[in-house]
């Protein structure tokens, strides 16, 4: 961990003063243990200020949305596919960013710690090999970062080299799954009426506060469907129906876009499983399309394009 | 002051449960508190630090009816007053001051809310103090602390064997003397409550320095500062919509079928895109610096002078909940230590 922050600080240092970026878009210790915040750095004194560990759970190239001045972005493995479906929709211009790829960089699941301590409140965090280290007020624990391992972060060998400008650590040896897709085949054996209630009881704890919207970084709307207000598509209520239209829309206007980089759900305050939506569609494009958006930054984004050999069964 | 051994509280509970419409803690995965009504005392969990989300929503809920018409020309306001009297049991202290400014906003000289006031009226608060603050909690900057009893009708506190009962109304006081299983406090449980009221502040280390902020605010609205501490921030609504104090809404006409509609109040968030934004398209407001720097003004600034009160009570929820950890207590500290101008 030391030896990947001593090297991004380094070529951040370097990219400041070369002036090859405005900017570097990194993390930062936040007075939250278990989690790091989003910083900018703009001067090469202040390199210091970057952090990379298992606690760099954001995903920055959110960030990237809207920049004009040259940036570098810190992308974790599953990050850098976001960059390229925004750059492949036009919303970045790649040759305005420098990644700064991060691919051995794994993450720990915030909210899975949290209810390993039953909700006890760490007050500090000490940072190990494998492990971290959560210290409370009467308690100190160890925990294996394997055992706690953000759901959807894939360490991949098949991303395009071309996406990592810079490469810190290791690139994957091998492509590593380390998501467990059991809830995905807990809802695909579920009656229509079993899915139905899971998503009721998961829909229902919203309260439309849209972080999920505002942090996904393929939401880029300049007027979502939820805020127009001319027609008014539905209630801005967090009544269930209200709830319900506004993540399935959603979901599918992320379908075929969606890289599963868990920033919905991360950000969502009321713990709603967003992901296994995304996931869900993720899953059924890549048996109907063999795509993955975002692994290949010269392929056409799976639903908007077009292959003879797409399949058709669904014409009747 | 009155005692209460502990093995009694489920009896006071449910006698509250009878008398008037609980309302108290509970949790469906021990993680996550929220207050809803209970029939007994079998679900309440009064072992919490505080609610997830912030009980504004039992007086000013996040989607309110506030009147129905139909396409015959009828009118109809939803019934505003109920029969029985509500209890809510375990309120924090952070949260019931905070319903002392939400009373400001809601009833002043010129207006007077029913939807809100009527809740209001009909509802006793038994606070309970805290004796195990978070690491984002703040309110002892604003003269609060974890056992303050400003918007509290009964004060409680948890002792570990016995429970305290103080009111702190009449109104607190009349439902007090129908409680059975209370006797009189000794002076050692004086000298107790004492001493945890003092070890419960000490647990407090946020600090945010107000001396002079609401003026100095003003000078540094244009503070190049200002362009640093939005970079970060998402523009969600987290931290407005769990504020115990953040009240602004929006009110709209929804059609709800062919022949009836309805206006409604809803929260709304000066983080939203469309907030303050004009028919024209034009938005005053339009980036995050103008948004960050409104949310924080409000808050500190503009709430102290026309309220004589701050806008925050220091619960924490903003800092602990926001999906990228920004601060507020940090982003004053930096606003404070910040030049109000460019340096030439």
């Amino acid at each position: 961990m030391v030896d990947l922050e001593k090297q991004l600080r380094a070529q951040a240092k370097k990219l400041l003063e070369d002036k090859a970026v405005d900017c570097v878009i990194g993390y930062e210790n936040s007075d939250d243990p278990l989690m790091t915040t989003p910083c900018f750095i703009t001067a090469p004194n202040e390199v210091d200020r970057l952090v990379l560990n298992c606690l760099c759970g954001n995903n920055l190239t959110k960030y990237l949305i809207g920049r004009k001045e040259k940036t570098a972005v810190v992308a974790k493995a599953w990050d850098v596919r976001s960059v390229a479906v925004l750059v492949k929709e036009n919303q970045v211009k790649r040759e305005n960013v420098i990644i700064i790829g991060v691919p051995s960089l794994r993450i720990v699941d915030q909210k899975k710690i949290i209810a390993h301590l039953n909700g006890k409140e760490v007050i500090s965090v000490i940072l190990k090999e494998n492990a971290i280290e959560v210290q409370g007020d009467v308690f100190s624990e160890d925990l294996l970062i394997d055992d706690y391992l953000q759901a959807g972060c894939e360490l991949r060998d098949d991303i395009d080299d071309s996406m990592f400008d810079i490469v810190i650590g290791e690139m994957p040896a091998s492509k590593q799954n380390i998501d467990d897709d059991d809830l995905i085949k807990q809802l695909e054996a579920m009656s229509s009426e079993q899915r139905w209630e899971f998503f009721k009881k998961e829909f229902s704890k919203c309260i439309r506060c849209y972080a999920c919207r505002e942090a996904c970084p393929l939401c880029y709307c300049k007027s979502c469907f939820v805020d127009q207000n001319f027609p008014a598509w539905f209630s801005k209520s967090t009544d269930l129906s209200d709830n319900m239209s506004f993540h399935i829309i959603r979901a599918l206007h992320a379908a075929g876009r969606c890289t599963d980089c868990g920033a919905c759900f991360r950000a969502c305050p009321n713990d709603i499983n967003l992901r296994v939506l995304n996931r869900k569609i993720a899953k059924d494009i890549k048996e109907l399309f063999d795509s993955e958006p975002g692994l290949n930054p010269k392929e056409d984004l799976p639903l908007t394009s077009y292959k003879p050999d797409d399949p058709q069964d669904f014409i009747k | 002051m009155k005692i209460l051994e502990k093995e009694k509280i489920n009896s006071v509970l449910d006698f509250l449960a009878g008398q008037y419409d609980l309302v108290a803690p509970v949790s469906q995965d021990g993680l996550k508190f929220e207050y809803a009504q209970v029939k007994d005392s079998s679900k309440v969990n009064l072992d919490f630090t505080n609610s997830h989300e912030s009980p504004k929503k039992l007086f000013f809920p996040q989607y309110e009816v506030l009147f129905r018409y139909y396409a015959d020309g009828r009118k109809e306001v939803p019934a505003l007053e109920t029969d029985k009297k509500r209890v809510i049991f375990g309120m924090r202290p952070c949260d019931a001051k905070a319903l002392l400014f939400l009373d400001k906003v809601f009833d002043d000289a010129k207006y007077q809310d029913p939807y809100y006031l009527t809740k209001r009226n009909n509802t006793v608060i038994f606070t309970l103090g805290c004796v195990s603050p978070q690491s984002t909690c703040f309110c002892t900057s604003f003269d609060i602390g974890p056992f303050a009893k400003d918007g509290s009708d009964v004060f409680v506190a948890d002792f570990g064997d016995f429970y305290s009962f103080e009111a702190v109304t009449d109104k607190g006081e009349e439902i007090l003397k129908k409680l059975s299983g209370l006797r009189d406090a000794a002076g050692e449980h004086i000298s107790k409550y004492e001493k945890l009221s003092r070890e419960s502040a000490a647990k407090i280390k946020r600090h945010i320095e107000l001396q002079g902020l609401a003026e100095e605010l003003i000078n540094k609205q244009d503070a190049p500062m200002w362009e640093q501490i939005h970079l970060k921030c998402i523009r969600c609504g987290v931290c407005s919509f769990l504020c115990p104090t953040c009240h602004c809404f929006d009110m709209i006409d929804e059609n709800q079928g062919p022949q009836q509609g309805a206006r409604v109040r809803i929260w709304d968030s000066c983080m939203s895109c469309g907030f303050t934004q004009e028919a024209s398209g034009h938005n005053p407001r339009p980036g995050g610096r103008e948004k960050m720097r409104q949310r924080v003004m409000h808050k500190f600034s503009y709430i102290p002078q026309n309220f004589d009160t701050f806008g925050c009570v220091g619960c924490g929820r903003c800092i602990k909940n926001c999906p990228v950890r920004n601060d507020i207590t940090k982003t004053i500290k930096k606003l404070r230590e910040s030049e109000s101008r460019e340096k030439r």
